[in-house]
């Protein structure tokens, strides 16, 4: 058998694989409305200093003359109290919003991972120390630690993500740990090792690159979760910092006005929402289809 | 049993210690200026020289250490900077009402989330299943500031029929007198048998309520439901119905029992997530808890406040995991 063909067997049932559970995926309406959604919101997040109205005030200009606009034609969410534009500006917040939690994920992501594969992989004192060491940040009321952090650390956007990644990294080790154990078992595993590879290739080039599906399920189960945490530290005047269009941050100004400028906190609100809800709903479904005991063809 | 419990009770000793220690690190190592911290930015040099050696700043990290926990079990969290007064009497006029809203969010997560979730696998991919998995998912989607407001909008603004904030309205504080007994006012209304102000202080908790039960009602209906529908698929499930007993019967007795574990569990979780969303909406109902006066203090980068805060809620959540998991183990099929 030629080099080529040992590659497109190994490959084929993987893309089969792939193609059943797309298939799942889709098949389900309320996974494939979400998954339309998450499209849109990531060209909005890509695409916003090109596509809002208005893309000069989405910072810090001031137009006294238009405050606290209701919604109209010209202002489709209204303005705020600088005279602002509120859907330019929520429509770039999908963009932070975004940004943000991409890293925050992936710092999670950057920190758990190899933890969890070399306390998987090595078995005994290392991986109950490890692992009690990652129980530690679970033993936190969830959020509490992120709060004490950005609070220490200064609030600003940045130290939010990095206040954000260290209270979530834990579920990635937990995760990676788990998965890690059952292939460090597998056949190419033990010829790696038989040949005398060194443990810590074994784990980053072997095992590592071969759990990277289930670790990114679990990451798309999170971004919801984390865009609704940075959007509460903002709130919470820990996150971002105006002028930034952060939508937490817009509803956490908004408090001062809305009784009489309703706009102002519903959309901000109605994006967080809707932003969360279709990821959540995304990773539901992921969940559903991937998840060999749920899983119905 | 017995051995189980006291191995449980002795972790739990142990994760009390490291949780402590990480918020040693994170307050007093990792920042450059504990001590300008521990006073605020107005501080005066001889108060910077004082909160130093009142700290054990001068002295070696494990010494300090060691004083950090001897302050934390006298009860001395320090002065907030605020109001200069110790942040543990603080805590303790701010915690009955919190704990009063985190009561009433854990029993709508047992009393609504659970019959929600078993009622979600019963039905799978039944017109209920879907209603039920939408509220939920969408429960834990909204961001609950955003919720106090909206819901202060249209009950307040719009429809006036409930009030915007606060415990009592002001009318009710001035005609009657307030009973002050436990701090714990709906239970001193009902104690000193006080029905008007009892009337208008559950008025006022309408809101509040709602606001903070929506989220673990949601976290504990999707983990009822998952944890239900592993169960439905196990085979003494099967065996039970083929037997021919009632649909009623095989549901309640033996997979809901059987899932009941995963259940308090996440019914902990969920009061975790209670507690920490007092944090974002109390201030917004003005209510008079921990979460208004964490609010107050991040905004005031009151140190020894978030810090007394932060310790006083960790330990009550690691406490409270540590009675879940004795809860659990008094079930007989966990010691196996």
């Amino acid at each position: 058998m030629s080099y080529n063909n040992l590659i497109v067997n190994t490959i084929r049932p993987r893309i089969r694989e792939l193609k059943i559970s797309l298939h799942l995926l889709n098949r389900n309406y309320l996974t494939r409305f979400a998954l339309l959604i998450v499209g849109l919101l990531v060209a909005i997040a890509l695409l916003a200093p090109l596509i809002v109205p208005y893309p000069e005030q989405i910072m810090n200009e001031n137009n006294p003359e238009e405050k606290l606009m209701a919604p109209s034609a010209e202002h489709l969410f209204g303005t705020d109290e600088l005279g602002r534009d509120i859907f330019s500006r929520v429509l770039y917040g999908t963009r932070i919003s975004m940004r943000t939690a991409l890293l925050a994920v992936g710092l999670a992501i950057i920190i758990g991972v190899p933890l969890g594969a070399i306390a998987g992989a090595s078995g005994g004192i290392v991986d109950e120390l490890l692992m009690r060491f990652t129980d530690l940040f679970l033993s936190f009321p969830p959020l509490l630690l992120a709060i004490t952090i950005a609070a220490f650390m200064g609030p600003n956007l940045t130290n939010a993500m990095i206040a954000i990644a260290i209270t979530w990294w834990p579920w990635y080790a937990r995760l990676m740990r788990g998965q890690a154990v059952s292939i460090k078992e597998r056949p190419f595993v033990k010829a790696a090792e038989a040949i005398g590879t060194p443990h810590i290739k074994i784990v980053f080039m072997h095992i590592i690159p071969n759990c990277i599906s289930p670790i990114i399920v679990q990451a798309s189960m999170d971004i919801g979760g984390v865009i609704l945490t940075i959007a509460s530290l903002s709130f919470l005047g820990l996150g971002a910092q105006p002028p930034l269009p952060e939508w937490g941050l817009m509803i956490s100004t908004s408090r001062t006005y809305f009784m009489n400028a309703w706009w102002y906190s519903v959309f901000p609100g109605l994006f967080i929402f809707m932003t969360v809800l279709v990821f959540n709903l995304l990773g539901d479904g992921l969940r559903e289809v991937l998840d060999p005991k749920t899983r119905k063809l | 049993m017995k051995s189980f419990i006291i191995k449980r009770l002795l972790f739990g000793v142990v994760v009390l210690f490291f949780v402590i220690l990480v918020t040693f690190i994170i307050t007093r190592v990792v920042p450059s200026d504990p001590a300008q911290k521990w006073v605020g930015a107005r501080a005066t040099a001889e108060q910077l020289e004082q909160a130093t050696i009142e700290l054990g700043l001068d002295k070696p990290v494990y010494i300090q250490f060691g004083k950090y926990i001897e302050d934390i079990f006298r009860g001395n969290l320090g002065k907030s900077l605020r109001s200069r007064q110790p942040v543990i009497e603080e805590l303790k006029t701010y915690l009955p009402p919190t704990i009063e809203l985190v009561i009433i969010s854990t029993i709508a997560a047992i009393f609504i989330g659970i019959p929600l979730g078993v009622a979600s696998a019963i039905k799978k991919d039944k017109l209920l299943d879907h209603f039920s998995r939408f509220t939920s998912i969408g429960a834990v989607s909204l961001p609950v500031f955003w919720v106090a407001l909206f819901l202060q909008l249209i009950f307040y603004s719009s429809l006036k029929i409930l009030p915007l904030g606060g415990q009592l309205g002001i009318k009710t504080e001035l005609i009657y007198q307030v009973p002050d007994i436990t701090g714990f006012l709906i239970f001193d209304c009902l104690i000193s048998a006080n029905w008007p102000v009892l009337k208008d202080a559950l008025l006022h908790m309408v809101l509040p309520g709602i606001t903070i039960a929506l989220y673990p009602i949601g976290l504990v209906a999707r983990m009822t439901r998952s944890a239900l529908l592993e169960i439905l698929n196990e085979e003494y499930i099967v065996a039970a119905k083929s037997y021919g007993l009632p649909n009623r019967l095989v549901v309640w007795r033996y997979a809901v029992k059987n899932s009941l574990g995963p259940t308090i569990t996440v019914v902990t979780l969920a009061i975790g997530y209670s507690l920490v969303n007092t944090f974002l909406i109390e201030a917004i109902y003005s209510w008079p808890g921990i979460g208004s006066y964490i609010a107050i203090s991040v905004t005031s980068l009151d140190y020894p406040a978030i810090m007394g805060v932060t310790i006083f809620s960790t330990i009550a959540y690691v406490v409270l995991n540590l009675i879940a998991d004795i809860v659990i183990a008094l079930d007989p099929r966990v010691r196996l």
